[in-house]
């Protein structure tokens, strides 16, 4: 900021000052800057004149009980007569601490609590009220300030040890700010981007820039933004469209739907710019169904972006016109392929086809579009505000910049994270994320969802980017990573994934229809206990897994779109490192970590069963022999593997072996 | 049994696509299945004439996707997710959990109509797996034991409603 | 530009697919989902090539070639994933070859063959799936569909009708009507041109052979036959003669062989609808009133109006087609003169199309209490015939049809090619209008294989503006432009296969350019040399008029050569 005003101010000439003044100053006549300067610095937020209170209410908050913290906190402060604010912000990303609720009092620091169930809020509130510094060692950390005081012996969040390896650009708003208000935004700067680009850059300066920082697709292609937009622009025709992948279908991934819900215009702004840039009039939002929150906070901001005339024609009195529409997706994994996407805008089924001709030249009902994902849009007003070179000073050789990874699985912090790229993988998972939890062994993790692969203990020291993983034969994606201990078996892990990609496969080609098919057979057959098997399955067993390599290979060089050609990675990855386990399976008939279930043999240690009967009652396939008072035991011919005597036996005589 | 809303005919819904093209077909079968909670033979007549397009595809449009429901759903729709971090915690136990309590499969409702299942794709909530959603609300870090106490819950809510 | 094919190097235009370039090259490459003049959809991915310096494999259908492409497609990694495909398709079909319609003209068997599938490398993953036997023209056995989308395609594009469609997805997708009904539920029209694309036997003309032979057999029935007029010059390919042979006398001696008693011609029925018709058009335009007159021979075109456009239902000609005049004659006038029992006799007819079966079937197609026709042959069910019965076609000596019904005009002829019922329809009109046989002789616009032409005549100061469409999209076209009135016509002739009956839903598989053009031509060759040339001019038809009908549009021609239509629902 410089001379105190906000530098959005520098653009607003003419007849954007006046849609400015009709939302921020209404009813006040001939403002001057001085008075829309200090109406922003107090929607910044960034010193408060009275209590403050936030509350994390995204996806992962509610989940945790927000709306019961939200409700014990109402009860506690409706009987104080002071005035004070409740805000509902989004995810900070710190979902192990769910929910989080911070309290912000005039003159001090910012103060985060978490996992604030509703019998913790009272205590709370009531001694920071009455200044009581022993609530102090329930806090998670400071936010840090410029004038205002600090708290005693509270770490600040740029310590805290979850926080201290990330460079948050995409994510650094979110949970803190207000997503449903658009002066916030705009009184931290927002659109400020937006109005230098329309008034001092022309639409090729714009993809230049975006090139030259070397951001690349951030939804898993990693394909050079700049050079995207450039076949677009470069593509003369009457209409363009840019369009927002908002679909995030791997499983896993949470990360657009934290900046969708917790910092709408971050994305808004992003697309605007880059719809510029193209020269597109009309851009989509193609977002999941299944992020109803994220849909809702979407809505508003667009709404709101349409009052203050940020969108709708004539933006900022340059004579560009854009309009938004969101499409919501109707559950299809496939439709986050582009030409998938475009089919499902068009009211067709989500089924890819061949390419070229590329959507940049002609996509969206002929016409060229680009497609991008929510986060390389989160990236772009950075870009245009701080330079090019400021963003590929961040990262690595070949990939710049920072990327936004979902943490979650068997690991003591789970959450998201944004970490500048070339940062070891260990370091995401144990200094970041703490390690495995309950003190388990870790095993891998998965990293690029159904089309990725994993990395072991021999390969945590890789740096992330884009090449480095697929050398180790797994996939950046678009950055869920989901951790797994010893409790976990690799081989359901893949036939997890087998049986996501047949569920979700078109079936418009043959090698992925049927070949993934194929695949989930043998792997089913593998994890199929003797009781359940028929025939000649033992054989097949045999062959299958030689077969597994060959199928892999057909269905990666001939399938028609991305899903096909990565579905055989994450068992060409498991293969690779796990090879024991899946040997286990076949030659064995046993699952080492005790997850396929029909492999899994139930065993009564003798030493510890005092022949109460009551397991064999219980079991429905009289299984189970034994004389009352005499030590029983399981016949695994006859046992269905059900657990119930697992769970009936008083003196934990029964285990998995 | 929860029964479509009779007194709205789809074509009322319609007209809030004044301009509909094919573009509009899937928002418009959402906004109808919203209101009517699931898309019935007549509904999809009615639609492919709105927008004169074969109802053959408007048939193939409706099934390609996982949203869209051809049979009355429960009053109470539970849907748990069954992404990665969700398996990886767990969430086949919490399905058996459900199946067993609620006598029912998945893609079934009760034959008293209070409650139907469906395992969907990620919900995004995957920090706090597993996890499941009914009728919007969602319930994180499941367990056996809290399946139990959450479903429970819901029948004595309809029991003191009634 | 210059590129590389199999280490040799060519000149090929700009702009073409990788499949085109082979092609012109002479190099073949196999293709299951690819249909000519339709978009590639890529799903199929036998057509995957090798290009140098590409990662994968890409397919050639839909890849355009590059200055300086290096193209593989018979490379060791080329062949092996095309097995894979194959095999991985075979897993999941059933292993029904011995007993399935499409026998030695399968598509997949072919392929099987060719790359030399020897093994069941995958286990089978088949899931029985009903039997669609619910239409009267074709039969549905989803189980042995490949999805390769071409029926659809062509339903959708072709034909702008859309009965069928891929409905779920995934292992789950099925090609199938709406709500997956039986096709008679549907809007099908029954022009079985999915039937002509479908590379296996999942969609399939109707079996009526047995129905025929036990007629045959059944020493109680006189059996009759006549043939439409596309297929004697079609016949021959299928029997060593050269494409576009007439081989109309052969062919009448191998059906008397067969058993067939008497052997008539559907092209003097069609001598006796241009009577009809053209007096209908002449009285019309006196009138002023139900213009434009629609020809109504085609039964596909027929129900596709009924379903489609009911408000032009009036526009119809109101004469039944050749076929189902033939059939009404046979039972009403020849049987009496031969004093035969109409109950005795067993009408049966060739046609190369599908929808005549279903046509055959209607309940309006009843005269005197018996159905006009009692069962309908395709071309492709004759030839069957014909080889069941170890008949050697090229070794037969011609011979003549059987009076009186087997006289006729070549106009007639020409009701196998688009544009030939305008053409003969409008050289008696003209005569009726002006009686000078020297008004119009050919009409050579009508003579190619556009999808629409349209031609104004003027006969005497009167004019005619006419419109020949062939493939129902080109005339939903039409009629929609008449409808919004841009056009308006006094005749339309509409066949609903594109080029006409020659290329019908019941011809022989494999519709390329050059066997229609050569179809075509024969007729016209037929037509140049003939010495009857004009529907009028047919002596056997003055005949019937005189001693039957009395005159076209008589009473007794309304009661059994007119029919009525009537508004269908169906999706």
């Amino acid at each position: 900021m410089n001379n105190g005003l906000p530098s959005i101010d520098k653009y607003l000439i003419g007849s954007s000052l006046e849609y400015f003044n009709s939302c921020l100053l209404p009813g006040v006549l001939n403002p001057t800057s001085k008075d829309i300067a200090e109406k922003l610095e107090t929607l910044k937020n960034d010193s408060v004149d009275k209590p403050y209170f936030f509350i994390g209410a995204g996806t992962c908050g509610l989940g945790a009980g927000a709306i019961h913290t939200e409700k014990a906190l109402l009860n506690v402060l409706k009987n104080h007569k002071f005035d004070y604010e409740i805000i509902k912000v989004g995810c900070i990303g710190l979902c192990f601490a769910e929910p989080i609720m911070d309290v912000f009092l005039p003159g001090k620091n910012r103060l985060s609590f978490g996992n604030v169930t509703p019998d913790k809020v009272e205590p709370i509130v009531l001694a920071l009220l009455q200044d009581d510094q022993t609530i102090l060692s329930q806090a998670l950390f400071q936010y840090p300030s410029l004038n205002l005081k600090a708290w005693q012996e509270v770490p600040f969040i740029n310590d805290y040890p979850f926080f201290k390896k990330q460079k948050r650009i995409v994510l650094n708003q979110c949970g803190i700010i207000n997503p449903l208000s658009i002066g916030q935004y705009i009184a931290q700067n927002g659109y400020s981007a937006l109005a230098k680009t329309l008034k001092e850059m022309t639409p090729i300066e714009v993809c230049n820039i975006i090139e030259n920082s070397g951001l690349k697709g951030r939804g898993g292609g990693g394909f050079s933004t700049g050079k995207k937009w450039k076949f677009a622009l470069n593509t003369p025709s009457d209409q363009k469209y840019f369009i927002c992948n908002a679909d995030e279908g791997d499983p896993g991934a949470f990360m657009d739907r934290a900046v969708v819900e917790g910092d709408p215009h971050k994305l808004l702004e992003g697309l605007i710019i880059a719809a510029y840039a193209i020269q597109a009039t009309k851009a989509y939002i193609y977002i999941r169904a299944e992020y109803p929150l994220a849909i809702a906070h979407l809505e508003k901001a667009i709404n709101d972006l349409y009052k203050w005339k940020i969108l709708g024609s004539n933006i900022f009195d340059s004579g560009f016109d854009l309009d938004i529409i969101i499409k919501k997706g109707a559950g299809a994994f496939v439709c986050g392929e582009e030409t998938a996407l475009i089919h499902s805008i068009e009211g067709k089924r989500g089924m890819p086809r061949p390419r070229p001709p590329f959507p940049a030249v002609s996509g969206l009902h002929g016409k060229p579009s680009v497609i991008n994902n929510v986060e390389t849009l989160a990236n772009i007003s950075s870009i245009i505000l701080k330079g090019s070179d400021w963003f590929n000073s961040m990262g690595n050789n070949n990939s710049k910049g920072t990327k936004v990874f979902a943490l979650s699985g068997k690991i003591k912090n789970t959450g998201l994270v944004e970490v500048p790229m070339g940062i070891t993988m260990r370091e995401i998972i144990f200094d970041i994320g703490g390690g495995p939890k309950n003190n388990k062994l870790f095993k891998a993790v998965q990293i690029g969802g159904p089309s990725g692969g994993c990395v072991t203990d021999e390969n945590l020291n890789i740096e992330i980017d884009y090449d480095s993983l697929k050398t180790i034969g797994a996939m950046m994606g678009s950055g869920g990573l989901v951790v797994m201990d010893e409790d976990n078996c690799m081989v359901d892990v893949a036939k997890f994934f087998m049986d996501f990609i047949q569920r979700e496969s078109c079936g418009k080609c043959i090698p992925c229809r049927e070949g993934t098919k194929q695949m989930q057979n043998i792997l089913e057959k593998i994890t199929r206990g003797r009781i359940s098997e028929k025939g000649n399955d033992a054989l097949d067993r045999f062959k299958g897994i030689l077969q597994l390599e060959e199928l892999s290979n057909t269905i990666k060089e001939t399938s028609l779109c991305g899903l096909g050609q990565s579905a055989p990675n994450p068992i060409l990855s498991t293969l690779k490192y796990f090879r024991n386990e899946y040997e286990a399976h076949i030659f064995d008939r046993r699952c080492p970590s005790g997850v396929c279930i029909e492999l899994v043999n139930f065993e009564i240690l003798e030493e510890k069963c005092i022949g109460c009967t009551l397991c064999a009652k219980k079991c429905p396939s009289a299984a189970i022999k034994g004389s009352p008072k005499a030590p029983h035991y399981i016949n695994n011919e006859k046992c269905i593997k059900c657990g119930q005597c697992l769970k009936v036996c008083k003196f934990g005589a029964i285990i998995k072996n | 049994m929860s029964k479509p809303n009779t007194n709205t005919t789809i074509a009322s819904l319609l007209l809030k696509f004044p301009k509909a093209n094919r573009g509009d077909l899937i928002p418009i079968l959402q906004y109808v299945q919203d209101s009517e909670k699931f898309l019935s033979k007549s509904t999809m007549i009615e639609i492919g004439e709105f927008l004169k397009l074969p109802l053959s595809k408007v048939y193939g449009v409706a099934t390609f996707y996982n949203q869209f429901k051809f049979h009355p759903p429960g009053k109470y729709q539970i849907q748990i997710c069954r992404g990665t971090a969700c398996h990886v915690e767990g969430s086949s136990t919490i399905l058996a959990a459900l199946i067993s309590d609620l006598k029912i499969n998945a893609g079934e409702t009760t034959p008293d109509g209070l409650f139907s299942l469906e395992v969907v794709a990620c919900i995004g909530a995957c920090g706090l797996a597993p996890v499941m959603s009914v009728n919007g609300e969602f319930f994180a870090k499941l367990t056996t034991e809290k399946i139990k106490h959450i479903i429970q819950n819901f029948r004595d809510k309809e029991a003191s409603n009634e | 530009m210059k590129i590389e094919i199999n280490n040799q190097s060519l000149n090929m235009p700009a702009g073409i697919s990788i499949l085109d370039a082979c092609k012109s090259a002479n190099i073949n490459i196999p293709t299951l989902c690819y249909l000519e003049d339709l978009f590639p959809s890529g799903s199929c991915r036998m057509c995957v090539v090798e290009i140098a310096g590409v990662k994968n494999l890409v397919t050639s259908c839909s890849t355009q070639i590059t200055e300086g492409m290096k193209i593989s497609t018979h490379s060791n990694r080329v062949i092996a994933a095309r097995k894979s495909i194959l095999e991985l398709l075979l897993s999941n079909h059933p292993d029904d070859c011995l007993y399935c319609d499409k026998n030695n003209a399968c598509e997949l068997q072919n392929l099987s063959a060719e790359l030399g599938v020897r093994n069941r490398n995958f286990s089978k993953r088949l899931i029985e799936k009903e039997i669609d036997k619910s239409s009267p023209s074709l039969i549905r056995d989803p189980s042995k569909c490949i999805l390769c989308g071409r029926c659809v395609r062509v339903c959708e594009e072709r034909q702008t009708v859309s009965a069928i469609s891929f409905i779920k997805r995934g292992s789950q997708t099925k090609v199938t009507t709406a709500f997956d009904g039986g096709l008679n539920t549907s809007n099908c029209i029954n022009c079985g041109q999915c039937a002509m694309v479908c590379p296996t036997g999942a969609i399939v003309e109707k079996n009526n052979i047995k129905d025929v032979l036990a007629a045959l057999s059944d020493k109680n029935k006189v059996v009759v036959v006549q043939h439409a007029p596309a297929i004697s010059v079609t016949l021959g390919e299928l029997f060593g003669f050269k494409q576009g042979s007439d081989v109309n006398g052969q062919m009448t001696a191998a059906l008397r062989k067969m058993g067939f008693q008497f052997v008539f011609e559907t092209s003097f029925s069609a001598d006796v609808t241009i009577m009809e018709e053209a007096s209908e058009l002449v009285d019309r335009i006196k009138k002023g009133e139900r213009l434009p007159l629609m020809t109504s021979c085609s039964p596909g075109w027929i129900k596709f109006v009924e379903h489609f456009y009911p408000e032009f239902l009036n526009n119809l000609s109101s004469c039944k087609s050749p076929q189902q005049m033939m059939g009404a004659l046979i039972k009403n006038y020849w049987a009496f003169k031969k004093n035969i029992n109409p109950r005795d006799i067993y009408s049966v007819s060739i046609m190369p199309c599908t929808a005549k079966k279903f046509e055959a079937g209607r309940a309006e197609m009843v005269t005197g209490g018996f159905a006009d026709i009692d069962a309908v042959l395709t071309t492709r069910e004759l030839a069957k015939m014909i080889n069941m019965f170890n008949i050697n076609l090229s070794k037969l000596k011609p011979e003549d049809a059987d009076d009186p019904l087997g006289e006729h005009s070549s106009a007639a002829k020409l009701f196998g090619v688009t544009g030939g019922v305008a053409e003969a329809a409008l050289r008696t009109a003209a005569f009726l209008i002006t009686n000078d046989d020297s008004k119009v002789q050919e009409i050579r616009e009508y003579r190619d294989l556009e999808g629409i032409k349209e031609l104004t005549l003027n006969i005497d100061g009167i004019t005619l503006k006419t419109v020949v469409v062939s493939g129902l999209s080109n005339a939903r076209m039409v009629l929609d432009d008449i409808k919004r009135g841009i056009k308006q016509y006094h005749f339309i002739e509409v066949m609903t296969c594109p080029g006409g009956c020659i290329a019908g839903g019941g011809q022989p598989f494999g519709l390329d350019k050059d066997r229609i053009v050569a179809r075509m031509k024969a007729l016209y060759h037929i037509d140049k040399n003939e010495k009857i040339r004009k529907s009028h001019h047919n002596k056997d038809v003055v005949k019937l008029y005189e001693e039957f009908l009395m005159h076209p549009l008589s009473h007794k021609s309304h009661e059994l050569l007119h029919t009525k239509y009537k508004p269908r629902t169906g999706y």
